[in-house]
């Protein structure tokens, strides 16, 4: 495939403007999830204002929330929780669903045909439902919830990487690799996956959107992150109260999930071509 | 041909009901067999050991994991829901009225947002590129990029607070006439329909650029079909089996908008009935709306295979 678009130098592809912005709204925010602690200008849980719901002022950049606790520290470290726990789960999801996909397109036979047969099963289970089962059996904590939204969206990386890498399976250079007489990791780790990497990558991105919005949906309904720690879906839920009389203490939580979402996709959206060639 | 097509749908609905076995393990895997002891969760803290083990008995919670699993799985079958562990109700009383009420909420956000969907979505694919088609697809990203929970407290401060049109709770109690029958379904329904045709309106459009990339539609082109033409009658009809299938998966995403929705509402059904379940932890409850959810969520997946095959006949050789 000869691709006509202009090339940097550094990567070999170029991103337009759009998708810059929308790569520095994610590095922000990531910067901010793992320097929040030294640059949140108040501690976290600490009641710092007589007044609740408190307006935009100099000393409260964002106002403050329903017990007058800052809010400007307390979104900076709810980008901990809501990009901490959902990285961490995407991660997971598609490092199993990658692998085992690959594996699955190369070995075949039976061991694809059973694996993908579960995991279709295990892919029709609305996300947000499991989430609300398995919280209500063993309750909430970071490990639950991280390994619950891994296990939910492994199948869909799994689904994704093994339709990709059955693709490159039938090309004549894994035929060659066979005939030389290489085992199965060599083929998935030098033969397909060098192939299938950047779908793949993009796959990343927007399974860690869907993500992010099932955590805030969790947290939301309170089934989340638990206080006294709060993410940005748990920050919505705990100022609701506010949103009769448009507080910003519901509002900048709000806004704070919808740029790290829309941004990924803006980023994704204007990858080139080649890159996200078949994602969708 | 006819046998044809009966065999491809036997086939799936096998599939459908294999799954739906996988799915019934993994609901009662879940709930029962991960740690937490559901007898000690019942009684509290303060329970004596020997009320626990008197409960465990009764509850038959002493039973081999498998052997509860098939118990559990042919009272399911057999219309048998199990009893709320919160008020002592058959589950399937607690839920006949609310599955009513939840139907009823999706069956009018699909009367609103199928039309208007498939609208903006092929007329967005037609006019591919234009600033109609750019600010459609800004309008998707966006509310496919923001929760659920915004798109309803959006609704609410607008409808409800500045405007002041609608309530901003729905409670479907006492309905006299149609004007009080719009007012109570609107914002869930706003919402909703938001939710579901956004996801709608970009696979719609991708199905319909996907035909009108085809060969016999640059055919139509060179002998110099006008634009209309070539879209509704070249592209459409090969699109159909695409489309519908969106339909499908996107009016699946009903079942997650709808536990946010009917939460944020206050609107009696189902999902509601399952978030409150979850604070009681009333089990039975929770597998059983689970597992209607998951059951219409496979329904909808059938119905959008089938008809995928029925407008394809390519897909019937498989």
């Amino acid at each position: 495939m000869t691709s006509t678009a202009r090339r940097s130098p550094r990567f070999g592809f170029a991103v337009n403007a759009v998708g810059v912005i929308g790569a520095s709204i994610i590095l922000f925010w990531i910067l901010v999830a793992v320097f929040a602690p030294w640059i949140s200008p108040y501690p976290v849980g600490k009641i710092v204002d007589f007044d609740y719901y408190g307006p935009i002022s100099s000393d409260f950049w964002l106002g403050t929330d329903y017990l007058g606790r800052d809010m400007f520290s307390r979104i900076l470290m709810g980008a901990r929780y809501t990009v901490g726990i959902s990285l961490a789960s995407v991660t997971i999801a598609c490092f199993v669903g990658v692998t085992l996909g690959m594996i699955a397109a190369v070995v075949g036979g039976w061991f694809d045909a059973v694996l993908s047969r579960f995991l279709d099963a295990l892919n029709s289970i609305p996300a947000l439902m499991f989430g609300l089962v398995v919280v209500a059996a063993v309750g909430s904590s970071l490990t639950v919830l991280i390994l619950t939204i891994a296990t939910l969206y492994a199948p869909g990386s799994y689904r994704f990487a093994r339709a990709l890498a059955v693709n490159v399976n039938a090309m004549d250079f894994v035929t060659v690799a066979r005939a030389r007489g290489e085992g199965i990791i060599y083929t998935i780790r030098e033969e397909i996956l060098p192939n299938i990497v950047g779908p793949v990558l993009a796959d990343f991105g927007l399974r860690f959107v869907f993500i992010v919005l099932l955590l805030s949906g969790l947290s939301f309904l309170g089934l989340g992150v638990q206080p006294p720690d709060a993410d940005w879906g748990a920050l919505v839920r705990e100022n609701i109260g506010g949103l009769s009389f448009g507080a910003p203490a519901v509002v900048f939580p709000s806004i704070a999930i919808a740029s790290l979402t829309i941004s990924v996709n803006m980023l994704i959206d204007n990858l080139p071509r080649r890159i996200r060639d078949r994602s969708e | 041909m006819n046998a044809v097509i009966a065999r491809l749908v036997l086939k799936r609905l096998g599939i459908m009901l294999l799954s739906l076995l996988i799915v019934a393990f993994a609901v009662f895997f879940a709930t029962e067999l991960l740690p937490g002891d559901v007898a000690q969760i019942l009684l509290g803290q303060a329970a004596t050991p020997e009320a626990v083990a008197g409960l465990r008995t009764a509850m038959h919670l002493d039973e081999p994991a498998f052997l509860r699993f098939l118990h559990w799985l042919f009272g399911l079958m057999s219309g048998d829901l199990g009893r709320s562990y919160a008020n002592d109700r058959e589950v399937a009383d607690l839920i006949s009225g609310r599955l009513a009420n939840s139907l009823e909420l999706a069956f009018v956000t699909t009367l609103f947002s199928v039309p208007i969907a498939l609208t903006l979505g092929i007329t967005s694919a037609m006019f591919r590129g234009s600033f109609y088609d750019r600010m459609v697809s800004v309008f998707t990203v966006t509310v496919i990029s923001i929760p659920e929970f915004m798109v309803a407290t959006l609704a609410v401060i607008i409808f409800a607070v500045y405007l002041r049109w609608l309530p901003a709770l729905s409670v479907a109690s006492e309905v006299h006439g149609i004007g009080e029958l719009l007012r109570i379904y609107a914002m869930p329904v706003i919402t909703l329909a938001f939710v579901v045709s956004a996801q709608m309106i970009r696979m719609t459009r991708a199905a319909v650029i996907d035909t009108l990339n085809t060969a016999y539609v640059e055919m139509a082109l060179l002998k110099g079909a006008s634009r209309r033409r070539i879209v509704l009658r070249h592209a459409l009809p090969n699109a159909l089996g695409p489309i519908v299938n969106a339909m499908a998966l996107s009016l699946s995403y009903l079942l997650g908008g709808v536990i946010i929705v009917e939460t944020i509402f206050n609107y009696p059904g189902v999902a509601k009935l399952m978030v409150d379940a979850v604070s009681t932890r009333d089990l039975p409850l929770i597998q059983s709306c689970a597992m209607i959810f998951c059951v219409s969520y496979l329904l909808l997946i059938l119905i959008a295979d089938v008809v995928a095959i029925m407008a394809n006949p390519r897909l019937r050789n498989q």
